[in-house]
């Protein structure tokens, strides 16, 4: 926006910032952007999502999604002659790490009993995990927030009530009722499945959310808000909210890994998503009897889940330390160092050899 | 300027610092936030660091003990008789912390450990540095809260911070501080977080100590009336500098650096106010009714009444087994249009529970209460709609009460867009006049509060409180949390937008001098009842009752010989109201066991009552 540049009014000048070193930091920039720049600094974060990222591209465009077709030359259901002895994957390393020479063939990561080729049901099984992760982080946090949010800014008799059901749907453990919801939304569709989960795990959320609006439903600005008129909407959205949403993004995060696990863990019990459908738990489960003799049915689908739940639990890492304004990077000594040495020589460069007497503390 | 060292010393310093220099490692850079630094203290005395924050004080001070973050360092020299303390491996320092430096923190109820007992604390001191029983320990405790006044300390000596009052909490500090005999007390604004009567008593404690222990003091403060009642010799820093340094009186009677004579002259001075600014004022104020024609000699009681109060009553609600609390009774109060009335008293007094009430932020439980002819008692949030244009309010902290995730101009501009539905183009415009007025650059509607300073803050408040031209402002504490000098320019702005806009106002502030520069009135408040209401210069200069008596004798003034006289007076005034005094201590402990036994919690008691003395 361009602003008519005013001449600086009488009265500027005296008033130096008394945060002026803390403010070096973050001159110039919003509250998102210091977020944003904290989360790309984030290492351990940067790798997870550059690899959740891949992992995705990879799973969505192999085998393509619904009715647009991959890349890759099999899909899920296809079967085929079986290449390799017993379906063992054509993949093979390259001879420094032991193998025959780097080679993909036409089934890397082999086939089952009836030559269905396992990459192409293991990206199957990762595009449903991510899709119900979606759906589940989705969900949980609309309810989260509607139910959090309304206890904490309400309080009183609406908090006692939402609470006591929020408390009501912690009791029971997620694994018997997700099994129970799971049986009879799963043989329906993997969409209804993780919907039906997503309303059964929102409530840490809500407890999160609740907790956070109590606190800040007794800040001053909310106060200025209401002497300037704002209604309980506006406050709740405009001002709380925004100001909730870090605590909020984390919790989704974590929550995200730990539904992928569920998931897995009732789709292996038979409980989840059934065929046609494919997910990595199901995988697991359809071939557990061959886990001794054809291992490989086993491993890329684990791989699979471990590189989603790992990346997203970096992910959540690097946005709690981001959105965390206690949390301060603590300089290393080296740098510090070198800063130091820097400094100094520019010190010897500018103050002649002989030091003027400098008498207590100068002139400012 | 002349900055020698004090001729002729009599003693061997304690503590002598020359050259230090602290700098802080931020986005790959060094910065200093102390520069150089050089001073000497010696046994008894007391070398007050004065500073506006930011200046480095409290760090150069710190980084003696080794208390710096980790992306802090300190260089130059710290001798404490043969000792280094700089660069001083962790191990050798924390033998001295405690034992030969001490430090009295300025948050008793944050530095005491909640869930320890005052002496438990305080022998977890002395066993940490001694070889010494239980036993022992516990009556050295028991002696130590005795020297620091505390009454009853072998009963005392069990209770936890939050069963002593705020004054208590200090003492204790202190008492934990002296536990080893240090030979330096580094104090950092002690007395900042305590009520002007309070921090009487613990100056005059003070004062008594430096005689019987033989420590040289180094106050940390950026108060002036503290350092004239306590100092000998005084430091001034500014940007980490050292600017001003001598025997107290040279300071403050001839100050060298333009700075010096910038934060003295900032610094409000209670009592000099009423002769220059009460006529003024009325000049001002007179005019603004002259839209009604009255004649000037009975203006002022035809003003329209903008806040009129009767026998109001505000409480808390209780909860189970809490009962309600009063926080304000039976108050009646009138403030006129064009009309700015000081209302002072310590904290838990309900002062602030009156101002919120007026813009109905807290419903009012009794009495009438009439807000530019709406009344508040039961008025629901609709009723409350059309008032919101005709009151504004300033809050006390400006970090807290501008919204961290929205630009300053979305902030401003909230009411005119919420009553007026201004959009666009002409809210834009408004946005700048508003800034115009309070003297920010326009530019500065895209920042955000974390980049501005505290007045900025606090001047961003004041414009938003006006965007609507209200009847009535409410200023809660508005410079209490802002330095002397942004203090300074605050008032000034507030003084020149009331003449501006006319509004009435009721100013709350614990600070005297503050009230007394701005108000045509003053009311003073003491748990929850009004105890004196007059003209300011009465009131200043002639109280009536015997609480507006001692906290006006509370207040130190920026000046060592005023102030030694003012010293004399006030102790004078304690010692005739003693007995007083005693009963009410320990009506106060009453409450406070009575507290206990109806299991009101932390959370209850900060909501209602701190209790005063």
């Amino acid at each position: 926006m361009s602003t008519p540049t005013t001449p600086q009014p009488s009265g500027q000048p005296e008033e130096r910032l008394e945060n002026a070193i803390e403010l070096q930091d973050v001159a110039g920039l919003s509250q998102g952007q210091i977020v944003r720049r904290r989360f790309f600094r984030h290492k351990g974060a940067m790798v997870g999502l550059a690899v959740l990222a891949l992992t995705a591209l990879l799973a969505l465009t192999s085998v393509g999604v619904g009715p647009v077709p991959g890349w890759w030359q099999w899909t899920p259901g296809q079967t085929g002659a079986v290449v390799n002895p017993g379906g063992s994957p054509t993949l093979s390393m390259p001879t420094w790490l032991g193998g025959e020479g780097f080679a993909i063939g036409d089934h890397p990561f082999g086939q089952d009993e009836i030559g269905r080729d396992i990459f192409a049901r293991v990206m199957a099984g990762v595009q449903t995990s991510l899709m119900v992760m979606v759906i589940i982080g989705g969900v949980a946090a609309i309810i989260g927030v509607a139910v959090g949010a309304t206890a904490g800014f309400f309080r009183g008799r609406t908090d006692t009530l939402l609470m006591r059901a929020t408390d009501l749907v912690i009791t029971v453990p997620t694994i018997v009722i997700g099994a129970v919801v799971g049986k009879m939304a799963g043989t329906v569709s993997g969409v209804v499945f993780a919907l039906a989960l997503g309303l059964i795990l929102w409530t840490t959320l809500a407890r999160l959310v609740r907790g956070e609006f109590l606190s800040l439903r007794e800040r001053e600005f909310v106060d200025a808000a209401r002497v300037a008129g704002a209604g309980n909407m506006r406050i709740i959205f405009k001002h709380i909210l925004p100001n909730a949403i870090g605590t909020l993004i984390v919790a989704v995060t974590l929550l995200m890994s730990s539904a992928i696990l569920l998931e897995t863990a009732l789709s292996y019990l038979g409980f989840g998503i059934v065929p046609p459908e494919i997910s990595l738990g199901q995988l697991i489960n359809e071939y557990q009897q061959a886990f001794s003799t054809r291992p490989w049915l086993f491993w890329w689908p684990g791989l699979f889940i471990v590189i989603i739940a790992l990346t997203i639990n970096f992910i959540g890492d690097g946005l709690r330390d981001a959105f965390d304004p206690r949390q301060k990077r603590i300089p290393s000594e080296r740098k510090m160092a070198k800063a130091a040495a820097a400094d100094d020589a520019a010190a010897r460069a500018r103050v002649p050899s002989v030091r003027p007497d400098a008498g207590v503390g100068g002139g400012a | 300027m002349a900055l020698e060292t004090p001729p002729a010393p009599t003693t061997t310093p304690v503590l002598s610092v020359r050259d230090l220099n602290v700098e802080f490692y931020v986005d790959g850079r060094w910065h200093p936030a102390a520069v150089d630094v050089s001073y000497d203290v010696r046994p008894g005395e007391v070398l007050a660091i004065v500073g506006e924050s930011g200046s480095g004080k409290t760090q150069s001070s710190m980084a003696l003990l080794g208390l710096l973050p980790a992306n802090g360092r300190a260089r130059g020299s710290a001798r404490m008789g043969d000792r280094e303390l700089v660069g001083m491996p962790a191990g050798r320092l924390r033998r001295v912390r405690g034992r030969e430096i001490s430090m009295i923190f300025q948050e008793p109820m944050t530095a005491l450990n909640p869930v320890f007992t005052i002496g438990f604390q305080i022998i977890e001191t002395l066993r940490a540095h001694f070889e010494i029983g239980p036993a022992e320990a516990r009556e050295r405790a028991v002696e130590l809260l005795r020297l620091v006044d505390i009454p009853n300390p072998e009963k005392r000596v069990d209770s936890y911070p939050h069963q002593l009052s705020g004054g208590q909490r200090q003492r204790a500090m202190i008492a934990q501080a002296l536990a080893c005999d240090p030979k330096l007390l580094l104090a950092d604004e002690p007395t900042t977080a305590l009520d002007v009567t309070v921090q009487a008593e613990i100056l005059k404690l003070m004062r008594d100590l430096r005689e019987r222990i033989d420590a040289g003091i180094v106050l940390i403060t950026h108060d002036m009336g503290v350092v004239a009642d306590m100092a000998d010799n005084i430091i001034v820093m500014k940007d980490g500098r050292v600017v001003d340094q001598g025997p107290a009186l040279d300071v403050f009677r001839n100050p060298q650096h333009e700075y010096t004579q910038r934060l003295l002259d900032a610094v409000p001075h209670l009592g000099r106010g009423v002769g220059a600014a009460a006529p003024a004022r009325a000049t001002v104020t007179e005019p603004a009714p002259a839209g009604t024609a009255a004649p000037a000699a009975t203006a002022a009681d035809e003003r329209e009444l903008v806040l009129d109060a009767q026998d109001m009553v505000i409480e808390y609600p209780g909860r189970r087994r809490t009962p309600a609390f009063r926080a304000v009774d039976g108050v009646s109060l009138q403030i006129r249009q064009g009309e700015v009335v000081g209302l002072v008293g310590e904290s838990g007094s309900g002062k602030t529970t009156i101002g919120r009430a007026a813009v109905g932020l807290l419903p009012v439980t009794g009495g009438h209460l009439r807000i530019v002819g709406h009344d508040m008692v039961g008025a629901s949030m609709k009723d409350l709609k059309p008032l919101r244009t005709k009151v504004g309010i300033v809050f006390q902290d400006p970090g807290s009460s501008l919204n961290p995730r929205l630009p300053i101009g979305e902030s401003i501009a909230e009411p005119l867009l919420l009553h007026r539905g201004i959009k666009g183009q002409g809210l834009q415009r408004e946005i700048e006049r508003l800034l115009d007025q309070v003297r920010l650059p326009r530019a500065m509607r895209n920042r955000y509060p974390h980049e501005l300073s505290g007045g900025q803050r606090q001047r961003v408040g004041i414009a938003r409180s006006l965007a609507l031209e209200p009847r009535l402002l409410v200023a809660d504490e508005p410079t209490s949390a802002l330095d002397v000098s942004v203090q300074a320019a605050v008032l000034d702005l507030f003084q020149e937008l009331q003449r501006e806009h006319g509004f009435a106002c009721l100013f709350i502030s614990h600070d005297l001098a503050v009230v007394e520069i701005l108000s045509d009135r003053v009311a003073v408040m003491r748990n929850g009842k009004l105890v004196e209401v007059g003209p300011t210069a009465q009131v200043v200069t002639a109280p009536q009752d015997p609480y507006t008596q001692r906290l006006i004798a509370a207040v130190p003034v920026p000046d060592p010989e005023a102030q030694r006289e003012r010293r004399m007076a006030r102790d004078a005034l304690l010692e005739a109201q003693r007995a007083e005094l005693l009963a009410e201590e320990a009506r106060h402990a009453e409450d406070a066991g009575r507290a206990d036994a109806l299991g009101i919690d932390e959370i209850d008691n900060e909501r209602t009552q701190r209790p005063g003395i």
